[in-house]
Order: C-alpha cells, then sequence, then structure tokens
C-alpha cells in the first residue's frame, strides 16, 4: 500500500508540470542538497554558441566555485549547436545538459517539441524583465548582443567610416568587407530578418555585388578585422570587438544610424539532461550576478541584470538604436533568407 | 611442378581448414560496410517529403541552378588540380628517381611530410600566409616594394588559389606513381636510344616520358579524385570567396531545415563520377605491361645533370618550400604570436594558444584521445581484415574469392561525404543505433581505408611466391600455420607500413567525419575545422602542430612507407 501511494504521488508530480504548464515554476536558489547532488555526478555538459574563450572562462569560475564539478563545454555556431542537439535527439542521444544558443527561434522549437526541463532561477524570476524569459520558465535569456558594423581603425580613418548600412553599399568599400553568414550563426539570421524587413532585400542585392568575403560565425568577422584582412564588417559580434579592442587591438565600433540588430542567447536546462543536477545547478549559476558581470567583463556581453556594471567605453544599450526582432516571425521566414541569401552572396 | 605435387597429395581432412568460414563472414562484414550505406543512400534520394517514392529530388537536382553550378566548379576545380599535380610532380620524380641530384633522400622526405600533412590544415596555413591583406607573403611583398596597403601580390581566396592549396597536398599520389615507375623503366630501352645518338633530353623525351605517361595519367586521375571528392579545403577558402563545390553544397544541405533527400540525391551524382574515375584509372594501370617491358634489367639509369644541377635544386628547393616548408613555419609561427598579422618579435611572442589549447580548451584531450584509439582500432583492425582478404585473394583458395577483392576495393569510389551521408541514414535509427558513438565513426574510417590496406598487403602478398607456403603444407602445416609461419613474417614491414597509412588516413579524414561527430565523439580534425569557423588561427595551429608531432612520431616508429618510394622488400620478388 506505501508503495502504492507513492507511486501514485511520484505519477502525480511527473503529470504536474504538464496539468499546470502556463503557470511558471516556483523559482529556485542553489540548496546544500542540490550542490551535493551534483557533485555526485560530477559534471556538466554545456552546448553553446557563445564565443569559445569567454565560455571557457565561465567553465572555469564555476569550477572554481563548485570543485569536483566539470564543465564540457561544447562551442558551434547556433545553427550548428541546432543541427546537432537535432541529429542527437532523433537518435535518443542526451548528450546536452545546458543549451544556449542566440537564435531566438530556436526556443520557440524547443519548447513546442518538450524538450526543455521547467526550472526559475531566483535571479530570474527577480529580475528579469518580462521579455526576456519565457512566461512558463522554461528558458530566459543568458545574453544579448548586437550585431554591428565595425572597422579597421589603422586602415580606416574615424571620419572615414561608414555611419549607416546604406554607407557600405559605396563603391570605396569593395572588396574591403567581411560578413558572417545566416546559415551558420544565429546572430546573423536574426540581423538579416531585421534589415531585409527594415531596408529591404535590395539592401543585401546591392550588398552582394561589393565582393564580401564571407565567414560563417558571427565571432569571426571581428578577428578576420584584427588580422587587418578586411577593413569592414558588414556584421557580426558586438562583444568580439570589445574584447579586441581592449586588449589594444585597432578596431572601433559603429551603431548604424539605421538601427543594430539585438540578438538574444536564451538558454534552457533539457528535461532528460545526462546530469539533472549538475545541470539544474549551472543553470542557476549562469545567471547569477557574479557569472552575468563575468560575462559582461570578459564577455563583452550584454546582461539583463541590474546589478551588472558594465566596462568604460562600452556604450550603454540605452543609447543606441536597438532593432528588435519577433522570433515567431523569423522562424516563418528562414527558408527565404537562406535561399535570397545564396541567390545574392553565392553561398 | 610445385602444382603436380600439390595434386598427388592426399588432403587432410583431420585439421580443420577455416578458409570458408572467413571467407563467409569477410563477404558479410565488407558487404555490409559497403552496401549498407549505399542502399539507405538510394532509398532516401527517392523519398518525397510524404513518405511516397519519387523523383522529385532528383528533379531538383536538374532544375535548381544552386545545385548545378556547384558541380561544374567542382569538376573544374579537380581538373586543374589533375594537371597542375602532374606537372609538379612529373620533374619532381624524374629528378628523384633518375638523375644525380644531391638530397633526393631528403626529396622523399619532406614528400612524405606532405602526405602526412592533413589538407585542411594545409589550408588553413595557406590563409595565413596567402590572405591578400593579411597574409605574410603579401606583407612581405609590400614591405619590400613599399606598396600601400590592399596591394596584394596573391589571393588565397580565389578559384585558382583553391586549385594550388589542393595541388599542394595531391602531387604526392602523382610522385609516387611516377617514381614508382620510373625505377622499373628498363634501361636498356634507354641505352638503345643513347646508343643510336639521341641526347640526354631526347632519349628522356622520346623514351623515358612516353614509359611513364600512364603513371602520370594514373596519378593524375587519384588527383583528380581526392580534389573532386574533398570537403576540408573547399570548405576553407572556397566559402568565404563565396562559392560552393559540391561537397560543401551537400554539407549545406543538413543545416537547419535539413534536407538529407536532397543531400542523397545530390551525393549520388559524385558517386558516379568517382566509379567513372577509377574506371579509367584501372584501364591506365591495366597497361602496365608498357612500363615493365623487360623490368629484370639492372639498376636505373642515372642521368647526370651537369651544369643544370643547380637550377634543378632550385625547382626542387621552391616547391618543397611552397608544399611544406612554408606552411609548417607559417604555422609555428601563428602558434607562438598574438595575431595573425603581427611579425614574430620577442613582444609579441605569446603562450596563449598554447596554454589555451592544452590547459583551457575542455574539447582537447577529449579529441586527442578520441583520434588516437580511433587511429589505432581502424589500424589494426583494417590492417587484419585486409590481410585476410589479401591472402584469400592472391592464393586464391577458396572459390569467389576474387569477390572479396572487388569489394575490398569499392569503397575507393565512395566520396567521404556521400559515406557519411550513407553512414548517418544507416546508423541514426534502429536497428542499428550507432550514431553519437565512436562506432560509427570506426566504421566509417574502416570503409574508407579498406582500399588502401587492401592495395598495399595484396602487392606484398603478390611478390611472395606461394612454393614457400606450399613447401610448409607439404610438411603437414595446416593453411592457418603456414600463414603463421611462413608468410607472416616475411610480410613483416608491409603490414607495419599499411598500419601506418591507415592510422594517418585516419587522421586526415574530415570529409565523412564532419558529419558523423558529437559532442562525445569529437576528433581533432573537427575542432580544427570548428576552431577555424570562429576564426581561432592560433589554437589551430597548436592543435596542427600537435597531431602532425603524432603523425611523424608514428611514421618514423614504423620508419618507412613503401607507397612513398621507400626502400620496399626486394627480397622473394
Amino acid at each position: 500500500m506505501k508503495h502504492f501511494v507513492l507511486a501514485a504521488a511520484a505519477a502525480v508530480m511527473w503529470l504536474a508540470p504538464h496539468a499546470v504548464q502556463a503557470a511558471p515554476p516556483a523559482p529556485y536558489e542553489p540548496d546544500q542538497a542540490l550542490v551535493e547532488a551534483a557533485k555526485k555526478e560530477a559534471k556538466v555538459v554545456w552546448y553553446t554558441s557563445t564565443d569559445v574563450q569567454v565560455s571557457e572562462k565561465m567553465a572555469k569560475a564555476f569550477e572554481a566555485k563548485y570543485p569536483g564539478i566539470d564543465v564540457q563545454v561544447e562551442r558551434s555556431g547556433a545553427e550548428r549547436v541546432y543541427q546537432r542537439i537535432n541529429q542527437e535527439y532523433g537518435s535518443k542521444i542526451y548528450n546536452a545538459d545546458v543549451i544556449e544558443t542566440s537564435d531566438a527561434v530556436h526556443f520557440l522549437v524547443f519548447k513546442r517539441e518538450g524538450i526543455l526541463a521547467q526550472a526559475l532561477p531566483s535571479d530570474v524570476a527577480k529580475s528579469w524583465p518580462a521579455e526576456a524569459k519565457d512566461p512558463d520558465g522554461f528558458y530566459a535569456a543568458y545574453r544579448a548582443h548586437l550585431s554591428v558594423i565595425g572597422y579597421n581603425t589603422k586602415q580606416v580613418k574615424a571620419e572615414d567610416a561608414p555611419k549607416s548600412h546604406a554607407d557600405l553599399l559605396l563603391p570605396k568599400w569593395k572588396n574591403r568587407m567581411v560578413k558572417a553568414h545566416p546559415g551558420y550563426s544565429g546572430t546573423v539570421l536574426t540581423g538579416t530578418a531585421a534589415l531585409s524587413k527594415l531596408l529591404g532585400w535590395e539592401y543585401f542585392e546591392k550588398l552582394g555585388q561589393q565582393k564580401v568575403m564571407q565567414v560563417q560565425s558571427s565571432t569571426e568577422p571581428p578577428k578576420k578585422l584584427a588580422q587587418g584582412e578586411r577593413s569592414i564588417m558588414a556584421d557580426g559580434n558586438e562583444y568580439n570587438l570589445f574584447l579586441l579592442r581592449e586588449t589594444g587591438v585597432p578596431i572601433e565600433v559603429v551603431y548604424a544610424q539605421e538601427g543594430s540588430p539585438i540578438a538574444i542567447g536564451h538558454a534552457g536546462l533539457l528535461k532528460n539532461a545526462a546530469h539533472p543536477n549538475a545541470g539544474k545547478l549551472f543553470y542557476a549559476f549562469m545567471y547569477t550576478q557574479e557569472a552575468q558581470q563575468l560575462a559582461s567583463d570578459v564577455g563583452g556581453l550584454r546582461s539583463f541584470h541590474p546589478g551588472v556594471k558594465e566596462k568604460e567605453g562600452r556604450v550603454p544599450l540605452s543609447k543606441i538604436k536597438v532593432l528588435f526582432t519577433d522570433p515567431a516571425e523569423v522562424e516563418k521566414q528562414i527558408e527565404t533568407i537562406k535561399k535570397k541569401y545564396e541567390e545574392y552572396f553565392g553561398t | 611442378m610445385t602444382v603436380a605435387i600439390e595434386r598427388t597429395l592426399p588432403v587432410r581432412r583431420f585439421a580443420f581448414d577455416w578458409s570458408k568460414p572467413v571467407f563467409i563472414s569477410l563477404v558479410l562484414v565488407l558487404g555490409g560496410l559497403v552496401l549498407l550505406p549505399l542502399f539507405w543512400l538510394a532509398y532516401y534520394s527517392v523519398l518525397a517529403k510524404d513518405g511516397s517514392l519519387s523523383l522529385e529530388n532528383f528533379r531538383a537536382l536538374v532544375t535548381d541552378p544552386t545545385l548545378r553550378k556547384p558541380y561544374a566548379i567542382a569538376m573544374g576545380m579537380a581538373l586543374a588540380t589533375g594537371a597542375l599535380s602532374c606537372l609538379i610532380a612529373t620533374p619532381l620524380a624524374w629528378l628523384t628517381a633518375r638523375t644525380d641530384l644531391p638530397g633526393r633522400g631528403v626529396v622523399r622526405a619532406f614528400v612524405t611530410a606532405s602526405f602526412v600533412t592533413p589538407p585542411f590544415l594545409g589550408a588553413i596555413a595557406w590563409e595565413i600566409l596567402a590572405a591578400p591583406n593579411s597574409g605574410i607573403l603579401n606583407e612581405i611583398y609590400r614591405w619590400a616594394f613599399g606598396l600601400e596597403q590592399y596591394e596584394y601580390l596573391f589571393d588565397i581566396y580565389t578559384f585558382e588559389g583553391l586549385v594550388f592549396a589542393l595541388s599542394c597536398y595531391t602531387f604526392p599520389y602523382v610522385f609516387t606513381l611516377v617514381a614508382n615507375a620510373l625505377d622499373r623503366v628498363p634501361t636498356d630501352l634507354e641505352e638503345a636510344s643513347a646508343m643510336l645518338g639521341g641526347g640526354v633530353w631526347t632519349t628522356l623525351r622520346k623514351v623515358t616520358l612516353p614509359l611513364v605517361l600512364p603513371a602520370m595519367l594514373a596519378g593524375g586521375l587519384v588527383a583528380i579524385l581526392q580534389a573532386l571528392t574533398m570537403f576540408g579545403t573547399p570548405a576553407i577558402l572556397a566559402l568565404p570567396a563565396g562559392f560552393h563545390v559540391i561537397t560543401t553544397k551537400i554539407w549545406s544541405l543538413f543545416q537547419y531545415p535539413p534536407k538529407p533527400g536532397l543531400a542523397a540525391a545530390s551525393a549520388l551524382p559524385l558517386l558516379l563520377i568517382t566509379v567513372f574515375l577509377i574506371w579509367a584509372q584501372a584501364k591506365i594501370i591495366g597497361r602496365r605491361g608498357y612500363t615493365t617491358v623487360g623490368g629484370k634489367s639492372g639498376a636505373a639509369r642515372i642521368t647526370p645533370l651537369g651544369r643544370y644541377r643547380w637550377a634543378a635544386v632550385a625547382f626542387v628547393t621552391v616547391v618543397l618550400s611552397i608544399t611544406v616548408i612554408m606552411p609548417y613555419l607559417a604555422l609555428l609561427k601563428t602558434a607562438v604570436t598574438r595575431t595573425v598579422s603581427e611579425p614574430l618579435t620577442w613582444s609579441s611572442f605569446t603562450l596563449h594558444h598554447v596554454n589555451f589549447v592544452l590547459f583551457e580548451f575542455s574539447a582537447t584531450r577529449l579529441a586527442l584521445q578520441n583520434t588516437l584509439v580511433l587511429g589505432v582500432m581502424t589500424a589494426t583492425a583494417g590492417t587484419a581484415i585486409a590481410l585476410l582478404v589479401s591472402y584469400l585473394v592472391a592464393r586464391r583458395s577458396v572459390a569467389g574469392a576474387s569477390l572479396l577483392g572487388y569489394l575490398a576495393t569499392a569503397p575507393v569510389a565512395i566520396p567521404g561525404i556521400v559515406l557519411g551521408v550513407g553512414l548517418f541514414l544507416s546508423y541514426s535509427s534502429p536497428p542499428f543505433m550507432l550514431y553519437g558513438t565512436i562506432w560509427i565513426l570506426f566504421i566509417a574510417f574502416l570503409t574508407i581505408e579498406m582500399p588502401a590496406g587492401y592495395q598495399q598487403l595484396s602487392s606484398a602478398f603478390k611478390s611472395i611466391h606461394p612454393e614457400l607456403e606450399e613447401a610448409s603444407r607439404i610438411l603437414g602445416a595446416t593453411r592457418m600455420m603456414a600463414l603463421r609461419q611462413i608468410t607472416a613474417p616475411l610480410l613483416r614491414t608491409s603490414v607495419v607500413a599499411t598500419w601506418c597509412f591507415v592510422f594517418i588516413g585516419t587522421i586526415r579524414e574530415l570529409s565523412a567525419t564532419i558529419l558523423l561527430t558529437t559532442a562525445e565523439t569529437k576528433l581533432v580534425s573537427v575542432i580544427i575545422y570548428d576552431l577555424n569557423e570562429s576564426g581561432d588561427l592560433g589554437a589551430i595551429s597548436v592543435l596542427g602542430l600537435l597531431l602532425l608531432g603524432v603523425s611523424f612520431a608514428i611514421v618514423l616508429l614504423a620508419n618507412r612507407l613503401p607507397v612513398l618510394g621507400g626502400r620496399r622488400i626486394t627480397a622473394l620478388r
């Protein structure tokens, strides 16, 4: 009889999240029990599309705070992370514990497919604005960053630098630009959706005639600028520009007059995580003030945590014209974006 | 005579002959390896979105210019690579095999080094050297002539650059075949030409070159095949230039939303092309009698270079610098400088990348471990299977043994990326759930490396006369005992060489691997590729050098690679 009661209770608990899906779960703060359980699992696997050096630092900070739990960082472009989790889940392989990509569309799909667990770290419950988290507590914004224009200050004088997306179409920038690919980078997919809506596809058609160097990840254009391989980046991550500039690399950010697309990078805890407790612990850690401050300091990422102080010299988000996109709308356009893009840029 | 003795002997019934069961299991294993992925490939290519059978995917293939164009570009690229490889490799092989060029052994060692270098790593090294603005060579060019920024000599991100970077790592195939053929060209024909008054160059042009022409063509076809099926180099050099070749296009069809059916359909013509190339190559090689007429005559004739000696040394130095020395130096420099474009000085020297790769980057250890474990596993299993197959084929001990030879050679016609697609379709759903484990990679590598392993060992078997085994069997040994006690010791060198060959092959592989790895089954080649997509050239250089170090250590351990013209077993021919 006792067993039956336990089983029934278990069944009810298992059913509970499904029954009350509309309501977010109770916020949680890691307690001793969770830490102990996580230490038994000894490992957490994090699929991420944040720059690899930044992610590894986040992992090291977690390992320092909770010794005995290793973080395995699996970094790839947002679309590759998405492709991989789909291939793996299609084959019933549950490697990942926490997943994070820069393409907000993915989290609509993940939630719909039911592969995420509900989890609401107390920091998210307390301080995140409603637009930066899922109302049902399945995911929340770990980071945000802009896709911006940039230039190499050794090769281009500040007064000559482009001020807007329209400026990129000037003949003098032919052969001088680099950009990332929407088929690989979630940031650029979001940015392409935003800009094609604002400026029309003619903008990309003309940009395609500028002999732009095509790289894959949005972390790469800043590095090509730093190398001096190209002088202007047509799109790419703001945070990589920050990081490189702060180590003395001669590059500068341009916030285009038309606006800069923002990519919101959500993270979520997976329902079938191999290390559920370590995953939950890491998931909570990602949103703490210390982690968010670290992401801002070493990662140049924008945070929704009100306690995070931005470094000197970085323009605060409130002073920038930001272009938001509706992920549900982007999802419908993916095929069109990829098709048009290949037509104008060749790949 | 030996045949007559064997016939009169009574068949020994008391010792079980394992040939049959071994034969049957080999047919099943090889058949499964080759046919299963091809079956799924064919099945998916005719599967419509709603699950019915249709030719929709093939219609797309013919009508969609974004699928047709990559094919055209890939064909052009492959042909150009074949031609360029022949142009570089033929004179190099002649100088090495048939002249008194100083340092011929060094040349062969460098060609081996080029062969061991994974092509994708070479492509990255050439990005560092010849990117139009930040490439080291272009920096030097601007500095030397006092030119403005944006002036450049080389641009690696072009069709020509791609062909060049491919040729750097395909020319060893031509070199090997031509050098081996030159070793066998009968000297008496050349001497006859000399006696009839033909000068050195006349003899070379009218006798020697025509005799090695088939080998050169065959090598050229291998180079074309390699270029056509390669994924890494075009992904690194063609995508930035804004064009697709067929392998990168197939790969892109797996991006969201994935189109496996279309990918399968696009892969099939590539398969047909490679089958045709293999057939053409076999036709040419089949005329080998042509090159070995009177092969028994003495040592190869050495042409004194005389006053052209230094011109020859200059040519060889240039070729080797371009293909081996400069790329290695570029990787070394990038590994220890902060950013690629900085010159290496005391202030720009850093161990940051070394530190990052060895201690911070969590993928390094797992990937290195997986790469080495898989390399050793594939090399061991592959060599064992190839050994059994080539034995059964060479000795024709079982009826239908030649079938095994065909099965073992067949994968050569399956491009890596096609095999990758086929294996993913075969092993990512029940009943065979291998995707996500290292076993799917093991199967991929075993299949890919089987033809090379089999070719090596079967030629080794051909060099050992069966009479030695027959003698052993007359004295009462079973087939297996004879194999173990007589043949195995004689084959040891070839077996070791084959093992190394397969090991290096697995370390170089990227085309199939790129579709088959997961987080738990990362390989060094894949993390190098991932790092390239995020532009971390310093980390790539460190990892690449690490990979090369391991590969060279393995090669040195086995100390010679017969395929590349090292000394071969000459006894027992």
